[in-house]
Formats: C-alpha cells, structure tokens, sequence
C-alpha cells in the first residue's frame, strides 16, 4: 500500500498535520486535558503508518522540515520574552532561584531513583537530563556513555507529559500566578511544555522561555558532576 | 512578502547562533544563542517587534505540531525501552511531577516571602 500512496513525504507532512489538527479538534469539543492534541497525534500517526506499511525511517527523513523548523520557531519565543521583559527583569532572581532548585531536584532525583531501581548506567544517563530540550540532552548522553536515541525518547515522553499535565497540576498545587506557573512548565517540560504555557498566557510562555534556557545550561554544566556518582 | 521578509530575519538569528554555537566552545546549544541574540537585537531597537510579529505567531503556535513526529518515532526505538520499559517510565513521569512541584512551589514561596519583605 506504501506503493500506492508514492513516496510518502508528503504524505507524511499531510498525516502529521492532520493528526495534529484532529487533536486540536478533539481538544475543543472534548474539554479534557488528557486530549493534548501532541498524545493524539502520537498515537494516530504510528497506528496509521503500521496500517499504509509506511517504515518508520521512511516518515522520520519525511517529517525532517518540522525538526528544521523548530529552531527559528524557538528563536521566535524572543519576542514574547521581550514584551514581558519588565516583569521578567523583576523577577529574574526568583526565576533563576526556583529553575536552579528543579534542576538540582531533576538530577538527583533521576541519578538516585535509577540507582535504586538498578538501572545500567548506560540507561540511567541517557534519562538523566531528560528535563531539558533534546538540543543540549542528546549530545549530553552521548558524550557521557549514553544512548541518544534513549535520550531522545525520553525528552519526547517528558514533553508530551508535561503539557498534558501543567494545567492540572497547576490547580493542584495551586499555582496561581503566571510567573510561578511558567516556571514549573519550563524547568520540567522544555519546549514542548513551552509551547501549552504560550497558550496560557503570554507572560507564562515567557517566563516558561527563560526556565527552559535556563535549565538547559544549567543541566549541561552539572552534568559531569552528576555523572560521577552514579 | 510581508511574511518573506520577517522568515528572513529569524532564520538569520538561527543561523547567527549557529555560528557561535561553532565558535564559542561551551555546551549550550545554537537556539539558545539565537534566542539570546534575537531578544539582545529587541532590546537595542536593531529589530523591532513589528518586524518578526507575524511569523513569530505563526511559528510559536505551530511549536506542538514539532512534537508528534518524533513522538511518533518512538515506536521505531521501541527495542530500546522495552527491557527496562516500566522502570523507565515510571521514572520519567514521577521526575517530572516532582521537578515541575519543587520548581513551582519554590517560586510561589520565593515570591511570597519577596513580597514581604517589600511590603
């Protein structure tokens, strides 16, 4: 069937986005959380793939113009970091403070639960910095005796759980104020978390911005340290 | 033209940070540079807001789409998880509760207690 459909690039693109879509769909007339349009697309995309015997490589090498675009998409998160820069100046220090505590909490919690639970080393440092985007994770691993795709893989579940949890949990720990809410989303969720905080409020995605940037170096420069108690 | 022209501008940033991603021999990935090099250029008027406005929009609510195609590629590395499949899993979600709980609540506290001592 693979044959029929043609080479599948576009066919690709054109089943990404319709999954996407019909998440978003989903989302508005369904109002539960659980119907993050990321999760549905996820789960369409794979099922519809097995069904047309479309090689996952295949769609990967097709679906590369999304992961090319993330990167000047990620540039664009300057401008609502700009017009929310009175505030974010104000409360950098706050910022800072409760990003670097997550992140600590991030690596340690990890390095010690993987311990317990006996993972391989190779396993335990490819989930490590798990909290942060797969630009800075991926290589992070690899260099440390990881697995990127591992790293990857985790990343991804990070980020897919994280936006479908932030406004639950949010209410849950009553998190009330934007900037607090940001904060929680970028330091454990990254980009993807990034982007539901954008759809919340334009000073949580800023604020969610500087946490993500944040957390990343942080997680690069703490790293190596965490690495050798493991 | 309108949209032409701003893509121009912010794939200018993202290719600047790759750049110094080259240059600068520090772990910090090229989108950060850009990102930090977009805002500085905001900030000093180099590039005003109306000059990447709409394709920011655009591009930053295209930003979820980016995730379900490597979601779905999860499967392709399924051999990977699935001996310690549980172990992983488990982890990956208590982390990340607990992560967004401790940076969160700090925050709120860090704020709280600011706001006294301010008032």
């Amino acid at each position: 069937m693979g044959e029929i459909l043609g080479s599948g690039s576009l066919f690709a693109l054109a089943l990404t986005l319709g999954a996407y879509l019909f998440g978003l769909w989903c989302q508005s007339k369904l109002r539960v959380s659980l119907c993050n349009p990321i999760l549905i697309g996820a789960i369409i995309v794979p099922v519809v793939l097995l069904i047309v015997k479309i090689p996952a490589e295949t769609f990967q090498q097709s679906t590369a113009l999304f992961s090319w675009l993330l990167t000047p998409a990620t540039v664009c998160l300057a401008l609502p970091m700009y017009e929310q820069l009175k505030i974010l100046r104000k409360k950098l220090p706050v910022i800072l403070a409760s990003v670097t505590a997550g992140t600590l909490v991030s690596l340690a919690f990890i390095a010690i639960v993987g311990v317990l639970l006996k993972l391989d080393y190779q396993t335990l440092v490819s989930l490590l910095p798990k909290s942060v985007t797969s630009a800075i994770s991926m290589p992070l691993a690899e260099q440390n005796g990881g697995i990127s795709a591992l790293a990857t893989i985790s990343v991804v579940i990070t980020g897919i759980f994280g936006s479908l949890i932030a406004p639950a949990f949010c209410k849950l720990l009553k998190l009330t104020d934007p900037v607090s809410q940001g904060v929680a989303i970028g330091t454990s969720s990254h980009l993807a978390g990034t982007s539901k905080a954008t759809e919340m409020g334009e000073l949580q995605g800023a604020v969610s911005t500087v946490a993500l940037s944040v957390a990343g170096i942080l997680t690069a420069i703490l790293f190596p340290f965490v690495v050798q108690f493991i | 033209m309108k949209y032409m022209k701003q893509f121009l501008i912010v794939l200018l940033f993202s290719y600047l940070g790759e750049l110094l991603q080259r240059w600068i021999p520090l772990p910090i990935p090229a989108v950060i540079y850009g990102l930090v090099l977009m805002l500085l250029a905001l900030c000093t008027g180099l590039v005003k807001p109306k000059h990447i406005a709409d394709i920011s929009q655009f591009l930053i609510s295209l930003l979820p789409l980016f995730f379900v195609a490597p979601a779905a590629g999860i499967l392709q590395y399924w051999d990977l998880l699935a001996s310690n499949v549980v172990k992983i899993i488990v982890i990956i979600l208590i982390s990340t509760c607990v992560v967004f709980a401790v940076s969160g609540l700090v925050c709120k506290w860090l704020q709280k207690i600011g706001g006294k001592s301010n008032g």
